[in-house]
């Protein structure tokens, strides 16, 4: 399958993606392309440009001090699984992106793309939420709760490129997904944070889009184990329901993959 | 159109691609290199799997002109001076295809698997397998294909350096 044309343009620099992108307002960042290709190939998005932005140096780093990781919107998820520095301070971090898609898909995908994208089956936006995580674009600094907005949205502006995600490190975390056996994609996917502080849960998958669960942060907070989602009941009104699996269903599954991703925290 | 120059097999090439050419219709088309296949192109099923730099892509989800520069290994460039690459040796020996068509993808997996990881069990094996669709269902043999190979290649390293 052969995309519909387009006008390819390299970006040398972030500064010259952000002057492309200025007078080109209907151009799309490429990234990883590993959503925005295979979108392009069945037609079903047809950019008069693509800005590639994959080469960028300036972006792929991982900056690792003892409260915080900070990650360059173009690293690849490759690169986050198997820095050792990730895995010793957030290892949920690194499991989670060992377990986004395959492994030439990890080649390629990249952080930023996958938040910028939003899809609600995507890992990372669990991760942020739950890490409290803090995104950095070329125009401001985005709150992790602010940043998500719906289904494939986001608090991006027009011409704002993600450029670096902090994320401070927690006590403990964990994260967890059920995946659809044929297409891999999580169908409900948790991601448990704590801190000294408070707890933080995010679910993935199940949802439009990715969100945080009040009522399983305060049972965590009390008592942190599997224990504490004993009466947890979510409500299925807000969640996905499609061929692989109803609301009800989902709703279930939630709750289930919480109990394993606590359980992946204490035992970190 | 848009220039490109990348070195594919370790041969230098340059050529005029559209923008919208996928690395893998580059490779097939323009290079004739067919061993490269295109399964689902819906970047799932891994037939396409060529290295890029040294790493797994799947060639149906990467622009040509994304590779300006870069080295691009395919099957074909595996085997050196007529010698089968002992993953290739190994799928022959453990009757790692039926139809043949995913092999290439598989095999170049099977490469970087081994590569980053050694010798495995096969249940990494088949998780590593995650993104290569056999629809022959033929992965038992596949399994074994990639474990002999591991083992051997440690062999061999180990030989070497002994």
């Amino acid at each position: 399958m052969i995309p519909y044309a387009f006008e390819y343009r390299r970006a040398n620099s972030l500064d010259d993606a952000k002057a492309i992108l200025a007078h080109a307002p209907d151009a799309k960042l490429l990234a990883g392309g590993q959503t925005l290709i295979p979108t392009m190939k069945q037609r079903l998005a047809n950019p008069p440009m693509l800005v590639d932005i994959s080469g960028l140096k300036e972006l792929s780093f991982i900056h690792a001090s003892s409260d915080v990781i900070v990650i360059g919107a173009g690293t690849k998820h490759g690169m986050i699984a198997r820095c050792s520095e990730v895995q010793r301070a957030i290892p949920a971090l690194a499991h989670m992106a060992a377990h986004i898609g395959d492994p030439a898909v990890r080649t390629m995908g990249t952080l930023g793309g996958s938040l910028a994208n939003n899809d609600p089956a995507a890992d990372y936006p669990a991760a942020v939420l739950a890490l409290n995580a803090t995104i950095k674009t070329t125009k401001r600094r985005i709150a992790a709760d602010d940043f998500f907005t719906g289904m494939f949205s986001t608090a991006l502006e027009d011409g704002e490129i993600v450029t670096e995600v902090s994320f401070p490190v927690p006590e403990c975390a964990g994260y967890e997904k059920f995946r659809n056996p044929a297409s891999r994609y999580a169908m409900a996917g948790v991601f448990v944070a704590k801190t000294e502080s408070s707890v933080r849960v995010a679910v993935t998958g199940a949802a439009p889009c990715a969100f945080r669960v009040a009522e399983m942060e305060a049972a965590l907070k009390k008592t942190f184990s599997t224990d504490a989602m004993a009466d947890i009941k979510l409500s299925p009104d807000d969640m996905n329901s499609d061929i692989h699996a109803s609301a009800e269903y989902r709703a279930h599954l939630v709750v289930v993959m919480a109990k394993r991703a606590i359980e992946m925290a204490i035992g970190s | 159109m848009t220039a490109v120059s990348l070195t594919v097999n370790g041969k230098p090439v340059s050529e005029d691609v559209e923008d919208r050419t996928l690395l893998v219709y580059f490779l097939r088309e323009n290079l004739h290199l067919t061993g490269t296949h295109i399964g689902c192109d819906t970047s799932q099923c891994g037939a396409c799997v060529v290295h890029v730099n040294g790493l797994p892509v799947k060639s149906c989800t990467m622009f040509a002109v994304q590779a300006e520069g870069a080295d691009v290994t395919t099957i074909e460039g595996l085997a050196q001076n007529g010698k089968l690459h002992p993953v290739q040796e190994a799928f022959r020996e453990n009757h790692g295809l039926q139809c043949g068509f995913c092999t290439p993808g598989m095999i170049m997996t099977a490469v970087d698997m081994i590569r980053r990881n050694g010798v495995m069990d096969r249940e990494t094996i088949r998780q590593e397998l995650e993104g290569n669709i056999c629809r022959c269902t033929g992965y038992h043999n596949i399994v074994s294909s990639i474990e002999d190979a591991a083992k051997r290649m440690a062999a061999a390293e180990k030989g070497e350096a002994a």
